[in-house]
């Protein structure tokens, strides 16, 4: 198992975080309801136009001009010309409707049988179509509109047609994009084996499985086309009088907007609602199909982890320790859900110490990393309990500012995969210097120098010119390089190291080991080396913790678990490293997989992959505790001597 | 750099190329003579005559078109019967309203947009992104003719702030405040609805990128948070943010020919319109393959500055 996924992403979540998330969108689902009701209820009267008692839409009467709202007769007062506004709203609302969705229908048409044409015969003929299609895009939509009115003359038929037109390029792409994916599908070739022609295997196979997305294009392109057809209509190019739209009634209200504001606001405001109900409806469906909306992986991360501490625990002075974790607790917390990553870790890092943390991806151990700055994301995770201290400070009662002077001034972290961890967009030289800037008020060119300074530590070769390439153009090696340098900016007194070799290749992961390793030395820097690679820490720590399942299982010095692990755990991950040093492990041959973080067993977490379980093991947690000085081990049953010469 | 700016002006000699074809095409839709459609009242037996001359209207199509063609690339794109001057001119004229009324509102709603999608994604489901959420759905409903009037109605007739419109040239007469005083409401009408369209997609593309890594590193550097989102996460969210900013421009343009309707503002939108009405087609189409061309130049220079904000693109 090599480690790519993200060190601090949750688990994914399971059935009842995902009805947890759904109650949270329920609120924009009652929204779209909102506008799928508002839709049907304008959709409802239009269409009973002809059966309600309105009265004649084109009766003008010269002595009722511009009555007003609530005018006996007429409940939304005339028009200029006396004409019942209410009767001419509806049956407007009725056309305006009828123009709209039969342009969709025809964009729809015209552009699917396009799109399928293209991307079911592909060459040539696509490659004209498409062509074609992206002329006609290169158009500001309403452009290409005037030129076809323009052409065919004004009229609600040629409005019609020209806002179809217009349309045609957006179903032509979406649909041929579709119809490419379906043409290579085996019951396509199939179909074509079975010696069916082009016409029926388009007509059998392709269609039936396009019309959905045909559908949901037109959904979500039909407010905007009735709102393009009235458009047309209010300058005039779309329905004429005496005939009423929405558009052609605003038009007309336009001319009597100051004296008879009426005339304009009761037109105007149907379009508004119509609009707003598509855009509601539409969003909701969105949501809904948006898989990544309803995990809730579009969540930003806050400034810091949040702190949820049932109680604040007494803080003991420990002079000596640099770095302490006392009982840590961190839990993802989604929905309903609650995931524990961190099951009460305490360490302790002194001054110029390296301890090494090593586990199985998930065990909770870059999860401990992050959580010492507050850095693991959240939402969702929250720190939910035990105590944190550097030099003594709690860390976890600190404000956003104070932990964030400390950030990268004392405590540095180094990260795996720098290519994703440097900015894109920012030269390297940049984005050291502005680690310095961020600390210590020195001008821009001074930090400048400082960063080609660092690059030069941690030998990156014409460190100058270097430090204006941007990440992309240097190799993975020489961009872990700019990571520590960045890291070494403010001369820290303690570096997080998460896995800062496993992207890199052996050779490349040995320098980088040994740049570390002689830094360490000649700064007397306190390392926290995060790993599941027990070769990696042989070479570089004093100290190990062997984490499993959010809990510390073994701890002690280093060379002591390497020659004599106590756990049967600990002994099958070193037992994965056939020589020290070697490089890239793989942890597959420990059989199984750790427990998932929401159902930890109730003993021992490592019972149901070790060898030795009993079942006092499954009775209840096992403690960490001591046989020999400076070591803890989390284990009823801890190997003994003609164990581990059984394996060896 | 340079040879990346050359390839995409290149490309876009196509792109103008199909754009006078599409347009031809078009016109050459026009039931019956096309002649007399063109000049309409004007047709003597004498200009009809004439103006088959000039255009080859009596040649086949393909003919026609190339003589269309080279006459524009000659700078001539006819006459236009109704104003009687060379559509060139009429269209230069009128060209400079829109491009500032455009202009200003592309620059509006980018600023506004971008501002409101940051804030709302940096305080995601708090009060502040509740209610920039709320505007932009009614902003981006709100059809812009309409909002024009009712801007007309609150500012110019119930509160007397500003003109009704009376934009009649931006060339002479009226300085600088007078300008803005014109064009404060119709800029701002157009921009309401790229403003909501920008500001959704900056939104999301802001959630996008400060769940990325290097938005953790910042953090890790100890970087203020409000230097971690306006520059380091807003940096990067640009890459998708400015394509979004082209294609509005796109729609900011053709929502200028109803503002410059509603607000009467001396613009090409307005006089295509008006040329429309009048059956001024050789205007039409001069005004159409004019303002089209621009809108294609406006997206090679979107793309070049998307190059020029993401190093990764050189090509
Ligand atoms: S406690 Fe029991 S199950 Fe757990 S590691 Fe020890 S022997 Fe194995």
């Amino acid at each position: 198992m090599t480690e790519t996924a993200l060190p601090a992403s949750p688990p994914k979540p399971s059935a009842a975080a995902r009805a947890g998330t759904f109650l949270r969108l329920f609120a924009r689902n009652r929204m779209a309801a909102f506008g799928g009701g508002l839709l049907a209820l304008i959709l409802l009267v239009a269409l009973a136009a002809p059966i309600l008692p309105l009265q004649d839409p084109f009766a003008q009467d010269t002595t009722q001009r511009f009555l007003r709202p609530f005018s006996e007769g007429h409940w939304l007062g005339t028009d200029h010309l006396g004409r019942d506004l209410l009767s001419r709203l509806i049956w407007g609302t009725q056309l305006s409707l009828l123009v709209g969705v039969s342009a969709t229908l025809l964009a729809a048409l015209a552009g699917s049988t396009l799109g399928v044409v293209a991307g079911f015969l592909g060459g040539r003929i696509d490659n004209v179509i498409m062509r074609s299609v992206d002329t006609v895009m290169a158009f500001p939509y309403i452009l290409l509109a005037l030129a076809i009115v323009a052409a065919l003359g004004p009229g609600l038929v040629n409005a019609l047609i020209a806002v179809a037109v217009v349309n045609i390029p957006f179903f032509a792409r979406n649909i041929r994009g579709v119809t490419v994916t379906l043409a290579n599908k085996e019951f396509v070739d199939a179909a074509r084996l079975s010696g069916m022609g082009d016409t029926r295997i388009i007509a059998s196979e392709i269609v039936p499985n396009i019309l959905p997305v045909i559908v949901i294009a037109m959904s979500t392109t039909v407010g905007w086309m009735i709102l393009e057809t009235a458009g047309l209509s209010f300058l005039g190019l779309g329905s004429q009088p005496p005939v009423p739209d929405l558009g052609s009634m605003l038009g007309e209200g336009r001319n009597a907007l100051i004296s008879h504001p009426h005339t304009s606001i009761i037109p105007g405001l149907m379009i508004f609602a119509i609009v707003i109900g598509v855009n509601l409806l539409g969003d909701g469906i969105r949501d809904a199909l948006d898989p990544r909306l309803r995990s809730g992986a579009l969540t930003r991360p806050l400034p810091a982890t949040l702190v949820d501490r049932a109680e604040t625990p007494a803080i003991a002075a420990k002079p000596d320790a640099l770095l302490s974790l006392e009982d840590l607790r961190v839990e993802f917390r989604l929905g309903r859900r609650t995931l524990k990553a961190v099951n009460g870790v305490s360490l302790d890092i002194a001054p110029g110490e390296c301890l090494g943390l090593i586990g199985e991806s998930g065990s909770g151990k870059s999860v401990t990393a992050l959580s010492v700055m507050g850095l693991v994301a959240s939402p969702p995770g929250v720190i939910a309990g035990g105590a944190l201290r550097f030099q003594g400070r709690d860390l976890l009662a600190m404000k956003p500012g104070e932990l964030r002077r400390l950030r990268g001034d004392k405590v540095a972290y180094i990260f795996q995969d720098p290519l994703a961890t440097l900015h894109p967009l920012y030269r390297i030289g940049e984005q050291i210097a502005e680690a310095i800037r961020v600390h210590h008020p020195v001008p821009q060119a001074e930090a400048m120098a400082r960063a080609v300074a660092l690059l030069k530590q941690v030998r990156i070769p014409n460190a100058k010119s270097r430090a204006g390439n941007y990440p992309h153009e240097l190799s993975g090696g020489m961009r872990q390089r700019v990571g520590i340098a960045m890291a070494l900016a403010n001369e820290p007194e303690l570096i997080i190291a998460d896995e800062p070799t496993t992207a890199l290749d052996v050779t490349v992961q040995a320098q980088i080991l040994k740049l570390l390793e002689d830094l360490r030395r000649e700064r007397g820097l306190a390392i926290l080396f995060i790993t599941h690679d027990f070769g990696v820490v042989a070479q570089l720590c004093d100290r190990v913790a062997v984490m499993y399942a959010g809990e510390i299982v073994e701890s002690g010095p280093a060379q002591a678990i390497l020659d004599a692990p106590a756990h049967p755990y600990t002994r099958r991950l070193i037992a994965c490293v056939p020589e020290l040093g070697g490089g890239r492990r793989t942890l597959a041959a420990i059989p199984g997989l750790p427990p998932g973080a929401d159902d930890l067993p109730q003993g021992c977490a490592f019972a149901p992959r070790c060898d030795k379980a009993q079942a006092a093991c499954r009775a209840g947690r096992v403690a960490l505790t001591g046989q020999e000085p400076g070591r803890g081990v989390r284990c009823l049953f801890p190997e003994t001597a003609e164990d581990r010469t059984e394996t060896a | 750099m340079n040879s990346y700016i050359l390839k995409r002006l290149l490309s876009a000699v196509p792109v103008l190329l199909g754009i006078t074809l599409v347009v031809f095409l078009i016109m050459s839709l026009i039931p019956g003579d096309p002649a007399t459609a063109i000049l309409g009242s004007y047709a003597t037996a004498e200009n009809v005559e004439r103006l088959n001359r000039q255009l080859g209207l009596d040649r086949s199509l393909p003919e026609q078109y190339v003589i269309w063609l080279t006459n524009m690339l000659q700078g001539d794109f006819g006459r236009s019967f109704s104003l009687n001057r060379p559509v060139l001119d009429e269209v230069l004229d009128r060209f400079g309203a829109t491009l500032i009324l455009a202009g200003v509102s592309l620059v509006l709603c980018s600023i506004f947009g971008v501002v409101a999608g940051v804030i709302s994604a940096a305080r995601q489901y708090g009060l502040a992104d509740k209610a920039i959420t709320f505007a932009v759905l009614i902003g981006i409903s709100i059809p812009s003719f309409f909002l024009g009037m009712m801007m007309i109605l609150l500012f110019a007739i119930q509160l007397r702030w500003l003109p009704v419109s009376g934009m009649y040239s931006i060339y002479g007469g009226g300085d600088l405040p007078d300008l803005l005083r014109h064009l404060a409401m119709p800029a701002l009408a157009l921009s309401v609805v790229a403003t909501g369209v920008i500001a959704r997609l900056s939104r999301s593309a802001m959630l996008e990128v400060l769940r990325q890594d290097f938005v953790r590193t910042a953090r890790a550097k100890g970087v203020p948070e409000r230097r971690v989102i306006w520059r380091h996460a807003l940096k990067a969210a640009m890459v998708s943010i400015i394509p979004v900013i082209g294609v509005q421009a796109g729609f900011v343009l053709s929502g200028a020919v109803y503002i410059e309707m509603v607000f009467q503002w001396p613009g090409v939108g307005r006089m295509l319109v008006e040329a429309i009405l009048r059956r001024d087609l050789l205007l039409v189409q001069g005004g159409v393959v004019i303002v089209a061309a621009c809108y294609v130049l406006f997206n090679l220079i979107v793309d070049v500055a998307q190059s020029l904000l993401d190093p990764r693109v050189k090509t």
